[in-house]
């Protein structure tokens, strides 16, 4: 009974959060609300006994992409351009995805039954076998790195092209203190660098 | 932020013990909750937080740009690597059994073991190559030091 008026609690919390995250017309007052929106929604996993998951949740979702969007921030207006508030097109498309998502919905199994899948697949195997072969409390972990260790693999390799990504549009000028070209956008650069020689790119490229 | 002291006192205070329980979540994950995504985000989180408090320079100076970068490729090639190894010894890709025959779960708490690390070290250091590149980034070209103080 706590459980499921905690859980009342944290989600009406969590849908007061988005509709003021749609309200304000201030980036940083949305950028802080949605840390506060990722903070519930992990005490959330930890009412649903998900720890690894909420602690991932607390440490990225609230913590880091805060503080990222807040640097993002530091380089636009501080105030959202007003905008139409009505229009049919997206009106239309979000209510079919939610008439999706409501067929789905009714598909599931029921919260909570033992013989879906997931319980009956590979996760008993796991529960046994994880501490018996490698003498690992943490079955979270066994499966993350050990079980599941190419998935993890992929992930990583997905960060690190996220991380490889950005810094490539950016420009990788935190690798060199001087700023070569005027152009901000690597791509702008390289479109430039193909147009026929100007004073300052010959400059530049001697500067190389 | 550089000129008020409760933030720098606070900064200080607070930098090695954010990094003391980073390194905790990253090694305990076997036995508690963690593992090396969450505990990179953590180290990274220091680093982030001395950068906005003092500059981005000063950020910069503390982790400097080309050791970020290395450490994002070093992380990825000691995940992978683990798995050539086990590869070499025998097994099949990421087959921590054969890290060590006599005992297998020991080999695989070695492998678990590397494995988080290079995931905590890809973690940390991507999560601060985005902080430098979003904080450090001027659309104009302009010089790029002071950027770290108006976040």
């Amino acid at each position: 009974m706590t459980g499921v008026m905690i859980n009342i609690f944290l989600v009406s919390s969590m849908v007061a959060i988005a509709i003021l995250v749609l309200k304000t017309r201030k980036l940083f007052a949305a950028i802080v609300m949605t840390g506060a929106y990722s903070l519930i929604s992990a005490a959330m996993f930890v009412n649903l006994d998900a720890v690894d998951v909420a602690f991932t949740e607390a440490a990225v979702g609230a913590g880091i992409s805060t503080v990222l969007l807040l640097a993002a921030m530091a380089r636009l207006p501080a105030e959202e351009k007003a905008v139409k508030m009505f229009s049919l097109g997206p009106l239309v498309m979000v209510s079919l995805v939610a008439i999706l998502l409501m067929i789905g919905i009714v598909n599931l199994p029921p919260f909570g039954l033992a013989e879906t899948p997931v319980h009956t697949h590979v996760g008993p195997r796991y529960l046994e076998e994880s501490y018996r072969d490698l003498h690992i409390p943490n079955v979270v972990t066994t499966v993350l790195a050990s079980y599941r260790g190419f998935d993890t693999l992929g992930e990583t390799i997905v960060i690190f092209t996220a991380g490889l990504g950005v810094l490539v549009l950016l420009n990788g000028k935190t690798l060199s203190r001087k700023p070569k070209r005027n152009l901000p956008h690597h791509v702008l650069k390289i479109k430039a660098e193909e147009k026929p020689q100007t004073k300052t790119t010959s400059k530049s490229k001697a500067g190389k | 932020m550089k000129s008020n002291p409760v933030y720098r006192v606070a900064t200080k205070i607070l930098f090695a013990p954010i990094i003391l329980f980073g390194l905790y979540v990253q090694f305990h994950g076997d036995f508690g909750p963690g593992g090396g995504f969450q505990a990179g985000v953590i180290i990274a989180a220091a680093f982030i937080l001395y950068g906005i408090v003092f500059s981005l320079k000063e950020a910069r100076r503390l982790a400097p740009p080309k050791a970020v970068f290395g450490a994002m490729v070093i992380g990825v090639t000691l995940y992978a690597g683990v798995g050539v190894y086990t590869w070499l010894r025998g097994g099949n890709y990421l087959d921590y059994n054969f890290i060590d025959y006599y005992d297998p779960a020991h080999g695989q708490h070695l492998g678990i073991l590397l494995v988080e690390l290079g995931v905590g070290i890809t973690v940390t250091s991507v999560m601060l190559a985005l902080f430098f590149a979003f904080a450090g980034y001027q659309p104009t070209g302009e010089a790029e030091d002071e950027g770290g103080d108006d976040v």
